[in-house]
C-alpha cells in the first residue's frame, strides 16, 4: 500500500475524493510522523485531535455526498505566528507563553473553510527574525538533512520559516504555512528542498498574524511541489476587509493555469546577482535553471537591477524601525508575560517584561529600530532607506520592460550547522541577500528546489515575477521543477 | 553586487555605553551595565554597515510609502464589533473587576 504520508497534497486531495483513503488514515498517518519526530523540534504545540476533527469531519461530509472543499482531507502545519483560536500562539518567544488568542487569523481560517486539519503549531525564529532558527524560546529546529560522508552536524532548516520546512521535508506534513518577510519562507525552502512562494504584497490578509514589519510581512504557502503551493495559495489569498493593506482583486485559479510551456516568455538575469566570489555549486545551479527555462521556451535576456547592493541595509533599516513600532504592543498589561519586580511602577514593569520576554536577536533590532527613528536620526537612516528602498524598486520596473520574470540563486549557500554564523549577527544577515530584494517591492517570488550540492544538501532557485503575476513565477518554477527531476529526501535518523 | 562587509567596530559609528543605555530606555528594555557593554560593538557593527545608504544618489526621490499601489479605503461608519470584554481581557495577566490591571501610576 502507498505510504500515504509520501503524498502530495494534490495526490491527498484526490485520492480522498477518489475513495482511496480515508481523510482520517492520512491525519492518523502524519500524526504518528509528527510524534515519532521530536528530535527535530519542528513543532511548539501538537495538535492531533485538530487533524483528527477536520478529518472526520471531511469524511463525515463526503459520506454524506456534500462537495469537498479545496482542501478536505488535507492535513497541514501551522506556523505558530499565525493567531489560532482556542490554541497557544507563541511566535516562538517567550513574551507569547501561554498566550491563547480568542479568535482566527484570516488566513489560517480560510484554510480550515476549505477543509485543512491542523496537525500542529510550528517553531519559528522568534517574532520571524532569524535565518537559521536559533532564536527560538523553545529551542532549535533541526534540519532532516544531513551532510554526506558521515557528517553528523546538526543543520539549520533556515528561518524563520524552520519548523515549516523542516516538518514538510520529513514527510511530518505535506504542506504549511509560512510568513516572509525578507526571505523567511524562500530560504527555508532552498535550504530544506522544497518549493515555498511569497506572493505579492497584499493577496494574504496579515490579520492575526502576530506582525514583525507590517510593510513587508506576506503569508504564504510551503510543499514539496510547485501544483501544491498553487493549490494552497488560491486557498490563502483574497480580499479581506480587516487587512488595510489586502488588494481588493478576485483570487486567480492558479492551479488550474499551470503550464510550464514558457515559449513567448523572456526571462531576466540580473548581472548584480552574480557577485565576485559567488559560490562555484550555486553559481552552476544557476547556469542549469537558465538552460531549463530556455529548454521550456523561454527567451533569457541580461538585465540589470544597479541598487541591489543597497537592499540588505535598507531591509535593516525599514524591518527593525517597524518591528519597533510593532512591537510596543507587549507590555505586560493586555496579553503575553508580566514581569514586575518588588515595588516596581509602571515603566518598571514595562522595561522589566520586555526585557524577560524578548530573546537576544528580538532586543537588538527593536533597539536598532528604535534608534533610526529616534529624533535626529529619522531622516538620516529611515527617510533614506525608504528612498532607496523606492529605487529598488524602480529597478525591478525598468527591468520588467525588458523581461516577464527573474532567475536568481535563493541563498548564498547551501544549508550549514546550527551554530555556524551565530556569532555574528551581520553575517546572518547576508543570508538574505537574494531574497530581500523583492520583498522590498513587493513582489512575488518562489523557491523551487534545483538540485543536490557536493555535501549532498539542496539547493534552490528563486523565481521572481511582476506584481500580482503569481501565475507566471509558479510556470516558470514548474518548469523547473519538471526538469530538475529533483527527488531526493533526506534519510530517516530521526 | 559590491560585497557588503561589516565596518570595523565602532569605526564609522560613535554610539557609546550611554546611548545604548539610552536606546535601551527609549525601547523600554530593561538592561544591565554588562548587557549594554555588549551591544556596543554590536549596535555599531549594524549601524556601521546601514550607514552605506548615505552614498546613494536619492535626488529627486520620495519615499516610498505603499510597496503595492492601493486605495485607502473608508468603511461605513458603524459599529462593527464591541461587546467582547471578556474575550479582549481574556489573556491579560492581571484583569479586575472588568479592566486592566497595573501598578499604581499616581504617587
Amino acid at each position: 500500500m502507498t505510504n500515504l504520508t509520501d503524498l502530495t497534497v494534490a495526490e491527498i486531495r484526490d485520492g480522498f475524493r477518489a475513495g482511496d483513503f480515508s481523510a482520517r488514515e492520512v491525519a492518523e498517518g502524519f500524526n504518528a510522523n509528527v510524534a515519532a519526530a521530536k528530535a527535530l523540534n519542528a513543532f511548539i504545540v501538537e495538535t492531533p485531535d485538530k487533524a483528527l476533527e477536520a478529518a472526520d469531519a471531511a469524511d463525515r461530509a463526503k459520506a454524506a455526498g456534500e462537495t469537498p472543499g479545496a482542501l478536505a482531507g488535507v492535513p497541514i502545519g501551522m506556523k505558530d505566528l499565525f493567531c489560532t483560536k482556542g490554541v497557544q500562539t507563541t511566535a516562538a518567544s517567550h513574551m507569547l507563553e501561554g498566550f491563547v488568542p480568542t479568535y482566527e487569523s484570516t488566513v489560517s481560517g480560510k484554510l480550515w473553510a476549505a477543509g485543512a486539519g491542523m496537525l500542529g503549531k510550528l517553531n519559528l525564529d522568534q517574532f520571524a527574525m532569524g535565518s537559521s532558527n536559533e532564536t527560538s524560546y523553545f529551542g532549535n529546529v533541526i534540519s532532516p538533512w544531513k551532510r554526506g560522508g558521515g557528517d553528523n552536524a546538526a543543520l539549520a532548516p533556515g528561518g524563520s520559516s524552520g519548523g515549516s520546512s523542516s516538518a514538510i521535508s520529513a514527510r511530518l506534513c505535506p504542506a504549511a504555512t509560512g510568513t516572509d518577510t525578507g526571505g523567511s519562507i524562500r530560504q527555508p525552502a532552498a535550504f530544506t528542498g522544497i518549493s515555498g512562494i511569497k506572493p505579492t504584497y497584499g493577496r494574504c490578509s496579515r490579520w492575526g498574524i502576530v506582525a514583525f514589519a507590517s510593510s513587508l510581512d506576506q503569508a504564504g504557502p510551503m510543499a514539496r511541489t510547485v501544483r501544491d503551493n498553487a493549490i494552497l495559495l488560491e486557498v490563502m489569498s483574497g480580499f479581506d476587509p480587516k487587512d488595510s493593506t489586502s488588494l481588493d482583486l478576485p483570487v486567480p485559479q492558479w492551479e488550474a493555469n499551470l503550464s510550464s510551456d514558457l515559449k513567448g516568455k523572456t526571462v531576466g538575469i540580473p548581472k548584480e546577482y552574480r557577485p565576485d566570489g559567488l559560490n562555484a555549486e550555486i553559481s552552476a545551479m544557476w547556469d542549469r535553471g537558465i538552460e531549463w527555462l530556455k529548454d521550456a521556451g523561454a527567451n533569457v535576456v541580461e538585465v540589470s537591477l544597479p541598487h541591489t547592493q543597497y537592499a540588505l541595509p535598507t531591509y535593516y533599516i525599514i524591518a527593525p524601525a517597524e518591528a519597533s513600532s510593532n512591537l510596543a504592543r507587549y507590555d505586560g498589561v493586555r496579553y503575553g508575560q508580566r514581569d514586575l519586580p518588588d515595588g516596581a511602577g509602571l515603566q518598571d514593569m514595562y522595561a522589566a517584561t520586555r526585557a524577560a520576554g524578548f530573546g537576544p536577536e528580538v532586543k537588538r533590532r527593536i533597539m536598532i529600530g528604535t534608534y533610526v527613528l529616534s529624533a535626529g536620526f529619522y531622516d538620516a537612516y529611515y527617510t533614506q532607506a525608504q528612498k532607496v528602498r523606492a529605487l529598488i524598486a524602480r529597478d525591478f520596473e525598468l527591468a520588467f520592460e525588458k523581461c516577464d520574470l527573474l532567475l536568481t540563486p535563493t541563498a548564498p549557500s547551501s544549508s550549514f550547522a546550527l551554530g555556524e554564523k551565530q556569532a555574528d549577527p551581520l553575517a546572518m544577515y547576508l543570508n538574505d541577500v537574494f531574497t530581500v530584494p523583492a520583498s522590498l517591492a513587493g513582489l512575488p517570488a518562489m523557491a523551487v528546489p534545483g538540485g543536490l550540492d557536493a555535501a549532498g544538501l539542496p539547493i534552490g532557485l528563486q523565481v521572481i515575477g511582476k506584481a500580482l503575476d503569481e501565475q507566471t513565477v509558479l510556470n516558470a518554477s514548474l518548469a523547473i521543477e519538471e526538469r530538475s527531476g529533483f527527488t531526493a529526501r533526506p534519510d530517516k535518523w530521526w | 553586487m559590491k560585497q557588503v562587509e561589516p565596518s570595523a567596530s565602532g569605526e564609522a559609528m560613535s554610539i557609546d555605553l550611554q546611548t545604548v543605555k539610552k536606546i535601551a530606555s527609549l525601547s523600554r528594555i530593561s538592561v544591565t551595565d554588562a548587557e549594554a557593554q555588549a551591544m556596543v560593538p554590536e549596535l555599531n557593527n549594524i549601524l556601521g554597515w546601514v550607514e552605506q545608504l548615505g552614498e546613494v544618489d536619492v535626488t529627486g526621490i520620495e519615499p516610498m510609502t505603499a510597496v503595492i499601489p492601493n486605495v485607502q479605503r473608508l468603511r461605513e461608519d458603524v459599529v462593527t464589533d464591541g461587546n467582547v470584554r471578556e474575550l479582549v481581557l481574556a489573556n491579560a495577566p492581571q484583569a479586575e473587576h472588568g479592566f486592566f490591571a497595573v501598578p499604581k501610576v499616581i504617587e
